[in-house]
């Protein structure tokens, strides 16, 4: 049965590609005495409402709008989770 | 020549690259609003800077999407001689028409200054009024300009000679120090393989009059009009007479 379902997408730059955001946040963790991070990466949180006949079908279609737009697999890796309720 | 500049919502350099045209070169050209889908004919497209709907999500990535832009990619791709500058460049490579993508600058700072440009591919319809190893200096204007590809597609690009543009000292020396944003190899502009299309992120519009104070971004432009002066690349098809049509099939549908 169709229904709204609320969706998260995780948006975080790829493995390799260099995150000045992140690291800006790490030195100033450091410079706040938060000893031992050793690396930060910063993201992107996006929610969606998305109509679907499921929560499998919520997931499949906001993984093909991800790969259309919403994240570039160029530079960013991206995981999709249908929230619970 | 006639040259068609994309107009997007947020586009703000589209004015200097008129005038870079009408005036730098005493061409024509014509902006092309973002919701058309019709090229008007002309020689060249240029996708021009700014900060197309102010660059939410990923700089270029919503404008990419914009009606015009399958035109344009249909132009690209067959052959059509097309620009991207800044945002344009971010706009070219969210449409996959050049490889790569533009991220955040390595110090995080939007950085507008000129910077030295070494010109590495003279051989383009971009360049040709160039001399490869020329020295220019072109102004920047950007917060994502970081250009970043894997290093297959990096040593792809270099060994095709497709790096037009890279940051340079003043003694022509592509170092850390004359690099604004961290971009990989220092590269500033790239073509892609057929090298039809460039992207750069310096704006060689901004130096294009003399009463700019600089003129080395016009060579640019004189390069593209002895490129379609040559035949190179291809009008973009005229607006299809559909009104006429309509208007017949119209008539022949009245029924009542």
């Amino acid at each position: 049965m169709s229904r709204v379902w609320s969706v998260d997408v995780r948006v975080t730059p790829r493995e390799g590609i260099l995150d000045p955001a992140g690291e800006t946040i790490r030195r100033a963790l450091g410079n706040l005495g938060y000893e031992g991070v050793h690396s930060v990466r910063a993201g992107r949180l996006i929610r969606l409402e998305v109509e679907a006949d499921g929560a499998e079908a919520a997931k499949a279609s906001t993984e093909k709008m991800c790969e259309q737009l919403i994240a570039n697999p160029i530079i960013e890796d991206y995981v999709v989770r249908v929230r619970e309720g | 020549m006639k040259v068609g500049i994309v107009r997007f919502p947020g586009s703000n350099c589209d004015a200097d690259v008129y005038r870079a045209v009408t005036e730098g070169l005493g061409e024509s050209a014509t902006y092309l609003w973002h919701k058309s889908t019709d090229l008007e004919g002309v020689d060249v497209v240029v996708l021009p800077g700014g900060f197309s709907y102010g660059d939410y999500l990923r700089a270029g990535a919503i404008a990419r999407f914009s009606p015009i832009m399958g035109e344009v990619i249909d132009f690209a791709r067959g052959g059509g001689l097309t620009l991207g500058i800044c945002n344009g460049f971010q706009v070219l490579c969210e449409a996959h028409l050049l490889p790569g993508a533009l991220v955040r600058n390595r110090n995080l700072r939007f950085r507008c200054h000129d910077v030295g440009l070494r010109v590495e591919n003279a051989g383009t319809p971009f360049t040709s009024a160039y001399a490869e190893g020329d020295l220019l200096h072109i102004p920047i204007a950007h917060g994502e300009g970081q250009f970043v590809a894997e290093a297959s597609t990096l040593d792809e690009v270099e060994a095709e000679e497709r790096v037009v543009f890279r940051y340079v000292d003043r003694r022509g020396q592509a170092t850390d120090a004359a690099n604004p944003n961290g971009s990989a190899r220092n590269i500033a502009g790239i073509v892609n393989a057929e090298g039809n299309i460039l992207g750069l992120m310096p704006h060689p519009e901004r130096h294009s009059l003399s009463v700019l104070g600089n003129t080395d971004g016009l060579g640019v432009f004189r390069s593209l009009l002895a490129a379609v002066a040559d035949g190179r690349g291809r009008r973009s098809d005229p607006a299809p007479p559909a009104a006429a049509e309509f208007a017949a099939g119209a008539v022949a549908g009245v029924s009542s």
